[in-house]
């Protein structure tokens, strides 16, 4: 079974396992944000 | 190995090609990511580490990662600078946010695991400084692009900055070899083999492999706006001259 407490040492393995999965979140949402807004724009200016 | 490049430099082939390509990636990074976090949460504690050893799992692949993607801006750049190519410079300009922040998770998770392990959040030791290093290039090649109008000339700008960084790439890897630092020396790819145990370099290798798909997968989503970008800009341009 997997040990989810982390012990005595949660206070530094969950902060690393949080700012790993928020900076996954960023670059996976301002990848697909960046693409999505331009794809759109190059639709509407005839570049395809 | 070089069809690859040569197939995927037609800007309409990548096009096809990185629509299926993206969200594949996508999801062989998360099978992999999720198969290594369940063995390295399952595998037993370090007998010296403790329950540290988990954050291995998460800051090795970033370290990794920040050196291959650092790789791949710097031959980006280069096919850019030398053959002047709209999609190498699109992409050696995708990477760099994404090399910026697995370097960024480095160098946070790194420090949050030499806190316990070494009494201190940081310190100024070969490994950790050129890593600091090679994140600083990232942001200055990030900066550069963004600080002159002209595309042209500031790919160019940013190409010659990146190939100078390139230098850093065996300073960070060799470093715990060439001075005496508190970082560990090499303990999967080295001369030798691993002398990782076999139930963390499991683990530690899915999660390597689920960090480069994830990677492939945004990377190929960044190239694409970037082309979308450069046609939608290309067709005001046309319509103003117009």
């Amino acid at each position: 079974m997997a040990d989810l407490s982390g012990g005595k040492y949660a206070a530094y393995i969950w902060p690393a396992y949080g700012v790993t999965a928020l900076v996954f979140a960023g670059l996976i949402v301002s990848s697909l944000w960046h693409a999505r807004r331009w794809r759109g724009r190059a639709r509407r200016s005839g570049g395809r | 190995m070089v069809a690859a490049p040569a197939f995927l430099a037609n800007p309409e082939r990548f096009m096809a090609f990185s629509r299926w390509a993206a969200p594949m990636f996508g999801i062989i990074a998360a099978v992999l990511g999720i198969a290594g976090l369940y063995l390295g949460w399952t595998a037993p504690d370090d007998y010296q580490q403790g329950a540290t050893v988990r954050i291995m799992f998460i800051h090795v692949p970033a370290a990794w990662m920040s050196l291959f993607v650092y790789f791949c801006l710097g031959v980006a750049s280069l096919l850019a600078l030398v053959f002047r190519h709209v999609l190498a410079d699109a992409a050696a300009q995708a990477a760099a946010p994404l090399g910026a922040g697995f370097t960024f998770l480095a160098l946070v998770t790194g420090s949050l695991w030499g806190r316990p392990m070494w009494g201190a959040w940081w310190v100024w030791d070969a490994r950790l400084t050129s890593v600091l290093v090679l994140f600083l290039f990232y942001i200055a090649y990030i900066a550069l692009r963004a600080s002159i109008d002209d595309e042209a000339k500031a790919g160019r700008a940013a190409a010659i900055l990146a190939l100078v960084g390139l230098v850093n790439l065996p300073i960070v890897h060799f470093s715990v070899d060439w001075w005496n630092t508190l970082h560990q020396g090499a303990s999967v790819f080295r001369l030798g083999g691993p002398t990782l145990a076999t139930v963390y370099l499991w683990p530690l290798l899915l999660m390597g492999l689920a960090y480069m798909a994830a990677f492939g997968s945004l990377w190929l989503v960044r190239i694409r706006g970037e082309v979308w970008r450069r046609r939608a800009e290309a067709a005001v341009l046309r319509a103003a001259r117009a």
